[in-house]
């Protein structure tokens, strides 16, 4: 396990070595002034420039230029933002908690949903309902998301007027940001309107949730059901049948835990996916998101803001990605021995 | 033992739909108070700052003016007649050279978490605010740019000669001239009244900068919360000196996109939506109201009469009697703006609804060509402006249909056009034969059409794009500025517009219209007669099978349908 640990930390320190390598080189090919591009400061008087210029040591050569850089990201310098001259470390902080919050509950929602329509597919495999299930997991994986979010906020926000179209809460309820989840802050301030703002807050998530969770959710489908058929043709499955096991314990008790350990492995992997379209899906649903902030900054040319929350993006599912490892490893001990990067 | 049975179940059937019912009711009850007391209206842009003075942006005098400050005297009623506000009364003499205003005595400022203000307003507020825009070496004058553009373009500095203390109610405003628009820029939304206690307050802690940041007024409203690009909350100001707002909370919900302001509205998350697209679908829907006001300004057609042909009296005439202006309308502005009788909007009280129009005359254009020595036609230029604005949102489109239409008296017409700043330096340095642009007045007074478009001095200065210059226009002019009475003032408006006419400097095509749309349970004017809104008077009811639709807020503004 120690060796597992190592070789993750390793592998985790070069990527974020080759990714800050890469904002690093985005200053320099972004039009603009690097040292502005590096620190966001456009207002930056000669003084400024001067100190800036210091302070990024760019009179040096490139690798000490590139040091100084990643010294002022490891000390939570991104720059400020071109756009909004505040801090890109206090925006992240802020918008990127939001983004996890809707990530989160879609990851749950297309798990809930998916694993279970796979393993009944699998189950049933070659009949009506297996055949049923994977058409549906292919259009609903076929469907673009920005599409499906447009028909969804047409139909469930303007035609049945059930579901709320934009933002984490009614404006009309004030909550005290303390960790950026909603769910955690209301559940912590202290307004008279507490429990509304929790029903108004989960009204709002549901239809970007859903809307994000289903291309996840078609491919939980798919991958469940092949590790089901897979489990259910093992000779310890066979074994247990022929000892005379019913059917549900069979399923519930040996195929669905073996099963479930292959589809974790894909979570992480999942995530990545999930953030993606998340994306796009906040800038559908004016969610107060990372994704809505940087497809903001890319229309505004807020370089420093581009660069800097590329690298915190990146880095957060990098993180996600070690740690679903390690919790596939936790719970499959054969894995630990497999010591290379998968 | 069945019947016991039966009993339970329906005592247990009963509890848990009266316990259901219950949360669901009380739910239902808070939700619907909390929205019922506040308005949320989705606006379309973020202010640059909270105090009016120092910007003249529509998107800052929304969010700050009518709902933060109050002015000394403000403009009320059909007939837009100054009316008292933060001066109860006010005095001119009889040269109109001194001003003399009689402050009310019972104005409370806001307390808010950053200030708590210890006194009502007095004179030394109002001086505070005036001297803040008008001495250079004010405490505040350099806070925030030191920019007070709508002050700088009615030349409030050179006017004003120097602003009296009498006592701590009493305020005199010593003129070096007499003006007539004096009041009537007082009565704008930018003359707002700023904390003086504020002030000093501010200058201790030296954070002097807060003073346009973190508001504080007198108005109905008093700001909680902004967050650029995303909200402005407003709480009620519960002290106000006349009867409180009517909603507690007033949130602006920022949605510079406008299908996305659409979407909300639709979906009701918010109450009242700024400009608005769509008009024809909120139109058909009955629980959507849509609104218009016509805004001052003007969209027209220029002439650049120092060039020829358009030296010719005869030939302006010509060419403006060969225009289908209704056609214009109808395509550019899709029918939702008032076509223009002459430079002055009807919303304006100097409108004089007499003043004769031109109109729409082929035949009649090309025999005035033909008088003119022109009976073969000419090929002219025609430069429209490359941005859109209010008053002509596509003038490109414009110059095509008005050359489809001079082609027909046999006058040929290039269409040029520039990228913006370079498209008005060209035209001040009148290059062009014709042009298409427009003005937005800054203050209801109707001087603020007739001087800057078309006088001899601002022909020297650049803005005058038509080059015209009258010596009795002028004279008119300056006989107008001079009176206080308001019907002589009416009179000689309208002579000028006659003279404009007649001369036909300009053709002017249309006023276009502001729109605001809202859910028919919000009830009260918003929409102001001059551009900005007010939420004072708003209120929810929900009183649905009162089906009627709010009509607008008053006789200039329709419901379009």
């Amino acid at each position: 396990m120690l060796t597992f640990t190592l070789r993750r930390l390793a592998l985790f320190l070069f990527t974020m070595m080759v990714l800050t390598l890469l904002s690093f080189s985005l200053s320099f090919l972004f039009p603009g002034d690097t040292v502005i591009n590096h620190s966001g400061q456009i207002n930056a008087t000669a003084t400024d420039l001067a100190k800036l210029n210091e302070a990024y040591q760019m009179d040096k050569n490139i690798f000490r230029q590139y040091s100084a850089y990643l010294q002022h990201i490891i000390n939570g310098d991104f720059g400020q933002s071109m756009a909004s001259q505040s801090p890109i470390s206090n925006e992240i902080i802020e918008l990127l908690p939001a983004t996890i919050e809707l990530s989160l509950v879609a990851l749950l929602i297309a798990m809930l949903v998916g694993i279970p329509l796979g393993f009944i597919a699998a189950i049933n495999h070659n009949k009506t309902s297996d055949n049923a299930i994977l058409s549906f997991a292919m259009i609903g994986y076929s469907i673009p998301v920005f599409w499906l979010g447009l028909l969804a906020i047409l139909l469930f926000s303007i035609g049945l007027g059930w579901l709320p179209s934009s933002g984490k809460i009614s404006l009309l309820f004030e909550i005290e940001f303390v960790t950026g989840i909603q769910f955690i802050d209301i559940l912590l301030s202290d307004s008279p309107y507490k429990w509304q703002a929790f029903n108004n807050a989960s009204a709002h998530i549901i239809l970007p949730a859903c809307v994000i969770a289903l291309a996840p959710a078609t491919i939980f489908i798919r991958l469940s059901r092949a590790a089901m058929i897979e489990v259910l043709a093992t000779s310890y499955i066979r074994a247990a049948r022929a000892k005379g096991l019913n059917f549900r314990q069979i399923i519930f008790r040996h195929a669905i835990r073996n099963a479930l350990i292959q589809i974790i492995r894909h979570v992480g992997l999942q995530f990545a996916n999930l953030v993606t379209l998340a994306m796009v899906t906040e800038v559908i649903f004016s969610w107060p998101g990372i994704g809505r902030w940087l497809i903001e900054s890319i229309s505004q040319r807020d370089y420093t803001a581009i660069q800097s929350g590329l690298l915190a993006l990146s880095c957060f599912i990098f993180i996600v990605h070690i740690l679903t490892d390690f919790i596939y490893a936790a719970l499959n001990p054969l894995a630990r021995g497999n010591n290379h990067g998968s | 033992m069945a019947v016991s049975m039966m009993n339970f179940k329906f005592i247990h059937f009963l509890t848990v739909a009266a316990l259901i019912s219950s949360i669901m009711g009380c739910n239902e009850g808070d939700i619907s108070s909390l929205s019922e007391r506040s308005i949320i209206y989705c606006s379309e842009g973020s202010p640059e700052t909270f105090n009016p003075q120092l910007s003249t942006s529509g998107t800052t005098s929304d969010a700050s003016a009518k709902q933060l400050y109050n002015s000394l005297i403000v403009y009320k009623g059909n007939k837009n007649t100054l009316a008292p506000s933060l001066a109860s009364s006010w005095h001119v003499t009889r040269d109109g050279k001194k001003i003399t205003f009689y402050l009310r005595q019972d104005v409370n400022f806001h307390q808010t978490s950053y200030f708590t203000p210890t006194r009502k307003l007095n004179a030394d507020d109002v001086l505070f605010s005036f001297n803040r825009i008008l001495d250079k070496d004010h405490a505040f004058h350099q806070i925030s740019g030191g920019q007070y553009s709508f002050f700088q373009s009615v030349k409030f500095s050179e006017l004003v000669e120097k602003i009296e203390k009498i006592n701590d109610f009493t305020i005199r405003f010593i003129l070096k001239r007499n003006d007539s628009s004096f009041l009537a820029n007082l009565a704008t939304d930018y003359a707002v009244i700023l904390s003086e206690e504020y002030g000093q307050q501010l200058t201790t802690q030296d954070k002097q900068h807060e003073i346009d940041i973190l508001p504080i007024g007198t108005g109905p409203f008093k700001l909680q919360d902004y967050r650029v690009g995303s909200l402005i909350r407003f709480y009620r100001h519960d002290e106000y000196w006349q009867e409180k707002a009517k909603i507690e909370q007033l949130v602006y919900d920022i949605s510079p996109n406008k299908s996305n302001r659409l979407t909300k509205l639709l979906a009701k998350e918010c109450d009242v939506s700024s400009y608005p697209i769509a008009h024809t679908t909120i139109a058909e829907r009955s629980d959507l109201t849509l609104e218009s006001i016509t805004s001052l300004n003007v969209g027209y057609f220029g002439f650049n009469t120092q060039k020829a042909p358009f030296d010719n009296k005869l030939v302006r005439q010509a060419i403006s009697l060969a225009i289908n202006k209704q056609a214009l309308i109808d395509t550019i502005y899709q029918g939702q703006a008032a076509r223009a009788k002459s430079i002055l909007p009807e919303t304006s009280w100097a409108y004089d609804s007499e003043t004769p129009e031109l109109g729409y005359d082929p035949v009649r254009a090309k025999s005035l060509l033909e008088v003119a020595g022109y009976a073969q036609g000419f090929t002219m230029d025609i430069w429209a402006m490359p941005v859109q604005r209010a008053y002509n949102p596509s003038a490109v489109t414009m110059a095509k249909l008005i050359q489809a239409d001079l082609k027909k008296i046999g006058v040929k017409v290039k269409i040029i056009t520039y990228e913006w700043s370079t498209f008005l330096r060209r035209l001040s340095m009148g290059e062009h034969q014709s042009f298409l642009l427009g003005w937005t007045a800054d203050h209801p007074d109707p001087d603020n059409f007739f001087t800057p478009m078309l006088s001899c001095t601002s022909r020297e200065k650049g803005s005058n794009r038509t080059f015209w210059c009258n010596k009795e226009y002028d004279e008119l002019l300056k006989k107008a500025l001079t009176t206080t009475n308001m019907s002589k003032r009416k009179g000689y408006y309208a002579q000028a517009m006659t003279i404009i006419n007649e001369e036909m400097p300009l053709l002017a095509i249309a006023h276009s219209k502001r729109f605001q749309a809202r859910g028919t349970d919000v009830k009260g004017d918003i929409l102001e007669n001059f551009g900005g809104i007010s939420f004072y008077d708003v209120y929810k009811s929900n009183n649905v099978s009162n089906t009627n639709k709010v009509m607008a807020p008053n006789k200039k503004a329709k419901v379009i349908d």
